[in-house]
């Protein structure tokens, strides 16, 4: 991955440089207008939110019956991940419903599980950091709470009668907007998966450091 | 007795149906596609869209990069701990 991480980074600036620009050609969509624009990004970090929350989820089951330091760099990485991109979903979706529905905010199942799964991995990171000795397995249990969340979170336009828009929203898109979404779904990826990996580093330096300090305090 | 148990049952029966009939009109169903055009058609907007949208692609850029300073950030100075600890336990151990 280390070898990979430069070229990777590259490609990531790049698409993110040249995301705007398709997005301006993409055609208007004809109740919402410009303002549906915001779907191209919007999606992409949900679906970014998603593979950040399994990331997590995946480390902790890893963790808790492999006692595997690196799953818990995973977990850790990924958790941190779901929180931070998944302001990102829970900005930008009230800018856009403001315009689309006439109020920033609707209590329905789509927002409400999204906003629950959110504060479960803020909950996750808050148990790591003032837990103390244990919070690791503890939190581990909360990360797999999160995870199973996301098919919850992902159905819930389709179960439950809401204002946002379906998944069937994204395989019935138009040629002018398939493209710019599919290219900013692969820039957002790219851009998680280079995210993690900085991430799981600094957890690995962190490990290392307090394994030092340990055998510093044996001496 | 059995009169006002009559009433009553009816009445019992008659609310749910009322209820029924009384129902607050549905809210607009979510979107199943988007619907492609050349131009926005509402061009007397009354909630600017513009703002919103670069609100919204800013707060991602700047919250992007945010988060990419302060992984560095905290990676540059655990390793410059890491580098001053390892220093240590190297003099204390000789």
């Amino acid at each position: 991955m280390r070898k990979l991480f430069v070229p990777v980074a590259i490609v990531t600036a790049a698409m993110f440089m040249y995301a705007p620009f398709m997005i301006l050609d993409a055609p208007y969509e004809s109740t919402m207008g410009l303002v549906q624009k915001i779907f191209y990004f919007h999606a992409s970090c949900g679906m970014a939110m998603f593979a950040a929350a399994f990331a997590s989820g995946i480390g902790s089951v890893l963790f808790l019956f492999g006692r595997k330091p690196w799953a818990d760099r995973l977990a850790v990485a990924g958790a941190e991940l779901t929180s931070i991109i998944g302001l990102l979903v829970l900005v930008t979706g009230p800018l856009w419903a403001r315009k689309a529905w006439g109020v920033w905010w609707q209590w329905d199942a789509r927002l409400t599980s999204t906003l629950v799964m959110w504060l479960i991995f803020n909950a996750y990171l808050l148990l790591r950091r003032y837990g103390g000795p244990g919070s690791d397995r503890l939190a581990a249990a909360v990360a797999l709470f999160g995870m199973a969340n996301v098919p919850f979170v992902y159905w819930s336009v389709n179960v439950w009668r809401t204002l946002h828009p379906k998944t069937s929203v994204i395989p019935s898109l138009q040629p002018g907007m398939r493209g710019p979404f599919w290219f900013c779904v692969v820039a957002f990826l790219l851009l998680f998966s280079l995210l993690l990996s900085l991430r799981m580093e600094l957890e690995k330096r962190r490990q290392e450091l307090d394994e030092l300090y340990l055998a510093a305090e044996g001496d | 007795m059995t009169i006002r148990a009559l009433i009553l049952s009816l009445a019992l029966f008659a609310v749910p149906v009322y209820a029924q009939t009384q129902q607050p009109p549905p809210k607009p169903a979510a979107t199943d596609e988007f619907v492609p055009v050349d131009k926005p058609t509402n061009a007397q907007e009354t909630i600017p869209a513009p703002r919103l949208v670069a609100i919204a692609y800013g707060f991602i850029w700047v919250a992007l990069f945010g988060y990419v300073w302060s992984v560095r950030n905290r990676l540059s100075n655990v390793e410059r701990e890491l580098e001053t600890v390892s220093k240590r336990v190297g003099t204390e151990r000789r």
